[in-house]
């Protein structure tokens, strides 16, 4: 019989997964994977707050990456520096300030790897609770901007001349973003969130033709991803996150075969 | 319905500034139901800038803009789509409005490209992509079209085909245009009024008033007025997109 822990890991990571299938085709759409690091990076900070304040660990990272999201919206406008670099400032900047307030806070035990890389063990039922309510919201709020979003994805002129709002379904994913990072945290560690995002959508973009066979297949590919991820984990007693990104890898390894498949048949 | 709901869109001296250099000012124009204005100027002379500010899509502007429709349709002059999306001709058909597929096949019809509907827009043709682009703008039937050089790429017989395509549809849709072009000989015989912009607005009036005026010989030139003849031209048969000839 599987444990209870192993349950709750596995109804923790297709919660996430189903959430990161549809917002991780936008980051590789719009480009956006060192955005997602950066936000995730900014996290520990938002964890070793919750440690030393007692507040909830969800809403804590939440809050931080939001504001690194409003810091790094209002530096473009400020400074001539370059999108990567500010991005690269902030992420390192962020994530070594968390880890020097983590040294101030030696009277608490810290797991940095499980931190850093997820850590099934740590999953509760209260955890459970907050990924599946906060991936309801996020995925009913980006039904909600998706024909704005996409669109200002395809062209921005386009969608603002007949009538959408592209700015704001900006402003909106960005939030969306932060959200996602703050409710699989714990699964997956923050070092490799963006991987969660953007490796089971990469897949899915090397076998689709149109965008909603890319989120359908980004879905499935995150489904799998935890699934394999996890029993591998559970057999081999690896941690959570790293085997999770190994696993999508794997299945994106899968996917390059039928590209060149498809090729050869072209020839 | 009065008067004043005739008209779609109003520019009252609008102006826009990029970097303490204007791109236009002064522009004061209107597009009624029904009607083609036409922007005619050369390059930088700010055509594609007044097309953005009529759209709200520049917002920082001088002066005023009313708009009295949101059903719109815009061909702009520059696209770039990033191929990081998977996108067939009939996803984009859709992208700013849900339609019915009955709808995206007769618009698809109209411009002769109903053949590249499950196609990948990355795999079209600049004309095709024109076309395509064309299209999409119609296929909403919108109430302003604003088209920014819309046959740019186009073989030259589906260029007065699509001409004569546009002044249909504001016939058909009852749809005011504001159409940009280069080409002044075949777009000027379709138009109802026709602006002439360098950085400001030179003259304005019926095509056969512009190109008398004064101001619109020293931009294009002497020949220019004359190439005013007005397009008549017909063939017995027509090419279908697909290269076949299909007779009248």
């Amino acid at each position: 019989m599987l444990d209870d822990f192993f349950i709750r890991a596995l109804f923790a990571g297709i919660g996430v997964a189903l959430v990161t299938g549809p917002l991780g085709c936008f980051v590789v759409w719009r480009r956006l994977s060192y955005f997602g690091d950066t936000l995730a990076h900014s996290a520990l900070l938002g964890v070793t707050l919750a440690y030393s304040l007692e507040f909830n660990i969800a809403l804590s990272v939440f809050i931080i990456s939001a504001l690194i999201a409003l810091i790094l919206i209002n530096l473009q406008k400020r400074t001539n520096l370059p999108g990567d670099a500010l991005l690269g400032l902030l992420a390192h900047s962020s994530l070594a300030v968390g880890l020097v307030v983590i040294g101030f806070l030696s009277f608490i035990r810290f797991d940095v790897m499980g931190l850093l890389f997820g850590d099934i063990l740590a999953v509760n039922v209260n955890d459970i609770i907050i990924i599946w309510i906060g991936g309801a919201i996020i995925l009913l709020v980006l039904k909600f901007i998706w024909k704005s979003l996409f669109a200002s994805t395809v062209n921005y002129e386009l969608a603002e001349a007949e009538g959408l709002d592209p700015d704001k379904a900006k402003a909106i994913f960005t939030i969306l973003m932060a959200a996602i990072i703050a409710i699989s945290i714990k699964m997956v560690g923050l070092l490799l969130i963006t991987g969660m995002l953007i490796i089971p959508a990469a897949m899915a973009r090397n076998i689709s033709n149109s965008p909603q066979q890319m989120v359908l297949f980004s879905v499935i590919g995150g489904l799998l991803s935890v699934i394999i991820g996890l029993f591998t984990s559970l057999e081999f007693n690896t941690a959570s996150g790293p085997s999770i990104i190994a696993a999508s890898l794997f299945l994106f390894i899968l996917s390059l075969l039928k590209i060149k498949q498809s090729i050869k048949l072209k020839n | 319905m009065g008067l004043e709901n005739k008209i779609l869109v109003k520019l009252k001296s609008a102006g826009f500034r990029l970097n303490d250099k204007w791109l236009v000012q002064g522009v004061s124009l209107q597009v009624e139901k029904g009607k083609i204005v036409t922007l005619i100027g050369p390059n930088g002379s700010g055509k594609s800038t007044t097309a953005k500010i009529a759209l709200g899509i520049y917002k920082k502007i001088d002066g005023e803009v009313e708009k009295y429709t949101n059903k719109i349709g815009y061909v702009p002059q520059k696209i770039s789509i990033d191929w990081t999306l998977p996108l067939r001709v009939k996803d984009f058909m859709s992208l700013t409005e849900n339609l019915e597929d009955k709808t995206i096949n007769e618009a698809l019809s109209l411009t002769g490209v109903i053949h590249l509907k499950d196609k990948n827009l990355g795999d079209l043709s600049g004309g095709e992509f024109q076309r395509v682009l064309l299209s999409r703008a119609i296929s909403k039937k919108p109430e302003l079209l604003v088209l920014d050089e819309p046959v740019q790429g186009v073989d030259f017989t589906g260029e007065i085909a699509l001409y004569e395509l546009i002044k249909k549809i504001s016939e058909d849709l009852n749809c005011g245009i504001l159409l940009i072009s280069h080409d002044l000989h075949t777009v000027m015989s379709a138009t109802d009024h026709v602006v002439c912009l360098n950085g400001h607005v030179c003259c304005s009036g019926s095509p056969i008033d512009v190109a008398k005026n004064r101001e619109y010989k020293a931009l294009f030139g002497e020949q220019a007025s004359q190439t005013l003849s007005i397009y008549e031209h017909k063939h017995d048969h027509i090419h279908t997109s697909e290269g076949k000839i299909k007779k009248n």
